[in-house]
């Protein structure tokens, strides 16, 4: 394969599919990682790790794992990387292993992890996999640094906080620190900042013909092996036609025992 | 069994003041594909709080009784996702054999909470706290009920939203993550209560 097509494996994840931005995968540890620079940067670089070693392991495997039972495989691979890398950071970065806290371990249940391997590892070889698992993190890594510099900088009016165990001290920006807005940094001003990224993505795609863009889809569901259906929207509506056919038949039912004691009594 | 003011100052953080959904942002998934209508909240949110409730009622006796014990605690990881997996698989099975009323409904949203970030995060927590069996038990209700109330909360929004106008660029996934955003801002105003 030529070093130009390799490239464009590398770049796709950055840009054209990032995962987050134009995909709309993992939008959990996005949310709830971008409160600061420093935390966006942690989470990123260790999904980026987790994400090269199981797209490259798993796509050594691939000729072995059934596919039958593919999804479990992959997910002790994905838990394995994901240990592994949590016992290093709180061996050697223990401020990185504590800002994290749980997250750490919830990047098992990363969409954007558990999906390239469902789309790209186990079709594709070990070298492809890897750089398509760097590319993907790079851009993963990309959303978190865009969407925490916006919360940090405009919700707290600082940069580099949360950073003094590394002898960092945070530095406040003279006018924005006095006209921050403390609600960016909280849960709401992360969906409020990621909507907003989005449409913005949505809206310089536009003009280039626009870009495949996803709704939330079964490609990156981790349970779409089990459920068998091609989208959760259309699983939700037969579940719903379901429930009202039910509600339809006790609602029948009661008149009918109405009828019958109204019967009974006469 | 824990006292009670530790199980109501469990259960408010849960459902109000530490939302898992709307001021921790996990189980967003769901949160936002599943909310399109009432029911499909409703049922997603019973089937959530059934879930976990399971998961916690067994991953905390595999810690505390074998990886404890056989000091394989770094292994916490592997063995929940794969128990939880296993486990909603199995419910799953056992709904459709003997309780059919109760698979019809819920049965369709059990295979996507599988491995959603709430499931494995209340069971995570629960250990990195320390709590007790029942304490956790108890957490973990809290949780989940939490769940089913921003759910519905947020059906209820999104139904009214649907059919607002609004810019191009902003259709879909965006509209949604704003009117999220104002629904976690009217929530952010309980964590007062907590103290």
């Amino acid at each position: 394969m030529s070093s130009n097509k390799k490239l464009m494996i590398l770049l796709r994840g950055i840009i054209t599919e990032n995962p987050v931005l134009i995909l709309v995968l993992g939008t959990c540890p996005t949310l709830a990682n971008t409160t600061s620079m420093f935390q966006a940067v942690s989470m990123g670089l260790a999904a980026t790790v987790v994400l090269i070693g199981s797209n490259f392991v798993i796509s050594l495997l691939r000729n072995i794992i059934p596919d039958t039972v593919r999804i479990p495989c992959y997910i002790v691979v994905i838990a394995a990387f994901v240990t592994a890398v949590s016992m290093l950071l709180q061996a050697y970065v223990t401020p990185v292993y504590d800002i994290l806290g749980v997250w750490l371990a919830l990047i098992v249940v990363n969409c954007i992890v558990l999906g390239r391997a469902e789309m790209f590892a186990r079709k594709n070889g070990p070298l492809d996999s890897a750089l398509d698992g760097l590319g993907m993190g790079l851009g993963f890594l990309l959303a978190l640094l865009v969407m925490s510099t916006i919360r940090e900088v405009l919700g707290a009016g600082t940069i580099l906080s949360g950073m003094t165990a590394f002898g960092i001290e945070a530095i406040k920006i003279p006018v924005i620190y006095d006209l921050r807005m403390p609600f960016l940094v909280e849960s709401s001003g992360g969906f409020l900042v990621f909507g907003i990224l989005i449409a913005v993505m949505a809206k310089i795609t536009e003009k280039r013909g626009g870009l495949k863009r996803k709704s939330f889809s079964c490609e990156g569901c981790p349970s779409a092996h089990i459920c068998h259906k091609t989208s959760c929207s259309e699983v939700t509506e037969l579940a719903a036609e379901a429930f009202d056919v039910a509600v339809e038949n006790k609602e029948i039912e009661i008149e009918n025992t109405e009828e019958k004691e109204v019967s009974e009594n006469a | 069994m824990p006292d009670i003011s530790v199980i109501i100052s469990l259960l408010l953080a849960g459902i109000l003041t530490d939302n898992y959904v709307l001021a921790r942002t996990t189980g967003i998934c769901p949160f936002l594909g599943v909310s399109k209508k009432f029911q499909q909240a409703l049922g997603m949110g019973i089937a959530v709080i059934f879930v976990i409730m399971c998961a916690t009622a067994a991953t905390w006796p595999i810690y505390t009784y074998l990886l404890v014990r056989f000091n394989l605690t770094y292994l916490k990881t592997i063995v929940f996702i794969l128990v939880i997996a296993a486990l909603v698989q199995f419910v799953e099975i056992v709904l459709k054999k003997f309780i059919p009323p109760l698979y019809k409904a819920l049965g369709v949203y059990l295979p996507l909470i599988t491995t959603n970030c709430v499931v494995l995060g209340i069971a995570e927590e629960n250990i990195a706290k320390g709590r007790d069996f029942m304490t956790s038990i108890i957490a973990s209700f809290g949780v989940g009920v939490g769940f089913l109330v921003a759910m519905i909360v947020f059906a209820g929004v999104r139904s009214r939203m649907e059919n607002c106008p609004s810019p191009k660029p902003f259709k879909g996934i965006p509209i949604t993550l704003v009117a999220a955003a104002i629904v976690a801002l009217a929530f952010g105003g309980f964590k007062s209560i907590g103290g």
